[in-house]
C-alpha cells in the first residue's frame, strides 16, 4: 500500500514519547492525573482541563472503525484505491491510519468493526500505528 | 456592533472567473478591489481598513497603494472573509477607521503568485495525519460522512441530490462554470475520488477574487449603490486535524457561529429568504442545514430531496449555483458573501423576488473554523 515516498512524520519533544513507542512496539498515550481522561494527540498537559500533570500509558491497541474514505487519486507513497480511516480508541481518543490486512473495498471495511493496532517501520526512527481488524474478532 | 449600523456598500468579484493565466493572486486581490472601489466611486485613498488572506494586509496595502489605519490579516481558511465583516464592521463600529476594503484573490487554477506554504513535518497534522495518505481536501474533508451516513441512514443517492440542486441554480446563472443540468445517475456514475464522493460531489478549481467594502449606514446613504446592512455576526474555530473533529456528525463551529449571527441579528429561521451554506463538498450543506437550526438532526437530506433549497423552494440555498458549479478558487467564502450582497441589492441572476434576509455561512479548512453573516436591505 505504501513505499518510501511516504510522508514521513518529525517528532517534536511534547510528541518524542509517542513515537519512540511506536518505535519500540509500543502504543502510547497520555492522560490526565486529575481528572482521568485520556486524550490525543499528545502534548504535555490535559486538553479538557489544563492540568500539567499527566501520565504517559501504554494503551490497549484496540479500536473500531469509525470512519473513512477509500482515496482513488495517486498521492505519493501510494497507491490507489487505498482506505484513509479514522479509528476511535478504547480509550477514548479518535486517530487518523490506515486499515492494514484487508481488501480496500466498501464491503470489507465495516464501520464499528473491530481492529488493533500493529506497527509499520518506515525507517529506524519512525514506526507508524496502523490497524487491522481484530484477529479472532467477530466484525 | 448595533444590528443594521454598518453596510456594505461596494462589491464586485473580478472582471473574469475561471481561467485566468495572465494574473497572479495578488492581482486577482486587486482586480476585484479595483472593481468594488469603483462600484461604490470610490478611489483606494478613501480606505483606511484593510483585511485579507491568502495575501497580508501589509502585501496588498502596499500594492493597492492604501495607507490603513486598521488591518486584519485573519486567515482560517474559506471562511476567513465572514470574519473579515465581522472584525470589520465591530472596528467601524469602534471607530477605529471608516471604510474597510475585504479583498480575496486566489489563482487556484494557474497557480500563478500562489502563498501556499508546503505542510510543516512537526505540526500535528504533519505528523498524525499526512503520513496516512490524506492529499488535499478532497481525502479530509470528506471522512467524517460515512460516520454521518450511518448514523441517520442517509443513502449515496441522497447526498447526490445536493449536486443536482445547486447545478439547477448554476443554469440560471450565466456567469456559471458549470450549467447543465446533471442527474442523480449523472453524479453516482461520475469518477470516484475518495468513496463516498465521486467528481461532481467536489468543488471546482479556478482562478478569482472578490472584494467588498463596508462603512458606517449613516454614511451608506451618501453611495449610489443600494445599502446591505449587517444585521448579525457569528465566528468560531475547532482544530486543524478532521480527525480530531469532535462530533462527525456536526461542526461545533458551524453551531457556535451559526446561533451567534441568528442571536445578535435578532431573527428566527422562518425569517429567512436566502441562504448561502459553503459548499466545498455536497455534504457541507447538509451539516449547514441542520447545525444552524433550519431542519432538526438526520433531516437535512430530507429537506433538500424534497426541493425546499431548490428553484421555486421555500429556502432558495446557494442561488449562484454554489463552489459545486459556480466557482471555487479555494476559499470560496468570499463568493457566498458576493451572492448574499447581489441578491439583497436585487441584482442576483437568480433573483429570489423580495427576499430582505440573507445568511451567508462558510466553513473555513476542514470543519476547522466557520463564520456566520446576516444580511438585510431593509432599515
Ligand atoms: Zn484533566
Amino acid at each position: 500500500m505504501s513505499d518510501s515516498k511516504r510522508p514521513r512524520p518529525q517528532p517534536t519533544p511534547e510528541t518524542q514519547h509517542y513515537w519512540d513507542g511506536t518505535r519500540d512496539g509500543e502504543f502510547r498515550l497520555q492522560r490526565c492525573d486529575d481528572c482521568a481522561k485520556a486524550y490525543f494527540p499528545p502534548r504535555p498537559f490535559c486538553p479538557a482541563c489544563g492540568g500539567r500533570q499527566v501520565s504517559v500509558f501504554k494503551a490497549s491497541g484496540k479500536g473500531r472503525l469509525y470512519s473513512y474514505v477509500i482515496h482513488h487519486r495517486p498521492a505519493p507513497g501510494f497507491t490507489p484505491p487505498y482506505a484513509i480511516a479514522v479509528v476511535e480508541l478504547e480509550e477514548g481518543p479518535r486517530l487518523m491510519s490506515n486499515i492494514v490486512e484487508c481488501p480496500q473495498t466498501p464491503e470489507a471495511l465495516v464501520l464499528d468493526m473491530a481492529l488493533e493496532v500493529v506497527f509499520e517501520k518506515l525507517d529506524e526512527q519512525i514506526s507508524l500505528p496502523v490497524f487491522r481488524p481484530a484477529q479472532g474478532a467477530v466484525a | 456592533m448595533k444590528p443594521g449600523s454598518i453596510a456594505i456598500v461596494g462589491a464586485a468579484e473580478t472582471t473574469r472567473l475561471g481561467s485566468i493565466p495572465d494574473m497572479s493572486n495578488i492581482q486577482l486581490h486587486a482586480d476585484a478591489a479595483l472593481n468594488a472601489l469603483a462600484d461604490c466611486g470610490l478611489k483606494p485613498s478613501d480606505i483606511d481598513g484593510v483585511a485579507c488572506a491568502g495575501e497580508t494586509p501589509v502585501a496588498i496595502a502596499h500594492y493597492l497603494g492604501i495607507t490603513p489605519r486598521w488591518v486584519d490579516g485573519t486567515a482560517v481558511g474559506g471562511c476567513s472573509f465572514m470574519l473579515h465583516v465581522r472584525h470589520a464592521a465591530a472596528a467601524i463600529a469602534a471607530g477605529y477607521c471608516n471604510t474597510v476594503l475585504i479583498t480575496h484573490g486566489e489563482a487556484g487554477k494557474s497557480g500563478i503568485g500562489l502563498n501556499r506554504p508546503p505542510p510543516n513535518r512537526t505540526s500535528l497534522v504533519g505528523q498524525f495525519e499526512l503520513p496516512y495518505g490524506v492529499y488535499g481536501p478532497p481525502s479530509m474533508f470528506t471522512i467524517p460522512v460515512l460516520r454521518y451516513m450511518k448514523t441517520y441512514g442517509m443513502t449515496e443517492a441522497e447526498l447526490a441530490m445536493v449536486s443536482v440542486v445547486q447545478r439547477e441554480w448554476a443554469g440560471r446563472n450565466p456567469r456559471a462554470a458549470f450549467r447543465d443540468p446533471i442527474s442523480v445517475d449523472d453524479v453516482l456514475n461520475s469518477r470516484m475520488i475518495a468513496y463516498p464522493f465521486r467528481l461532481l460531489q467536489c468543488c471546482l478549481v479556478t482562478d478569482g477574487g472578490g472584494a467588498l467594502i463596508l462603512t458606517s449606514a449613516e454614511r451608506a446613504k451618501d453611495f449610489l449603490t443600494k445599502p446591505v446592512y449587517i444585521l448579525g455576526t457569528g465566528e468560531s474555530v475547532e482544530t486543524p486535524m478532521i480527525s480530531q473533529m469532535a462530533d462527525f456528525t456536526s461542526s461545533r463551529a458551524f453551531r457556535v457561529a451559526g446561533p451567534e449571527a441568528f442571536k445578535a441579528a435578532g431573527i428566527s429561521h422562518g425569517d429567512v429568504d436566502h441562504l448561502m451554506i459553503y459548499d466545498a463538498f455536497a455534504h457541507l450543506p447538509i451539516y449547514g442545514l441542520e447545525d444552524l437550526g433550519f431542519v432538526g438532526r438526520g433531516e437535512a437530506a430530507a429537506f433538500i430531496g424534497a426541493r425546499h433549497t431548490a428553484p421555486g423552494g421555500k429556502l432558495p440555498m446557494n442561488t449562484n449555483g454554489g463552489g459545486l458549479s459556480y466557482t471555487h478558487t479555494g476559499m470560496y467564502g468570499m463568493f457566498a458573501l458576493q451572492e448574499s450582497v447581489r441578491q439583497m441589492r436585487g441584482t442576483a441572476p437568480a433573483q429570489i423576488e423580495g427576499a430582505k434576509i440573507s445568511v451567508c455561512h462558510g466553513v473555513g479548512g476542514m470543519f476547522a473554523a466557520s463564520g456566520t453573516i446576516v444580511f438585510t436591505n431593509q432599515r
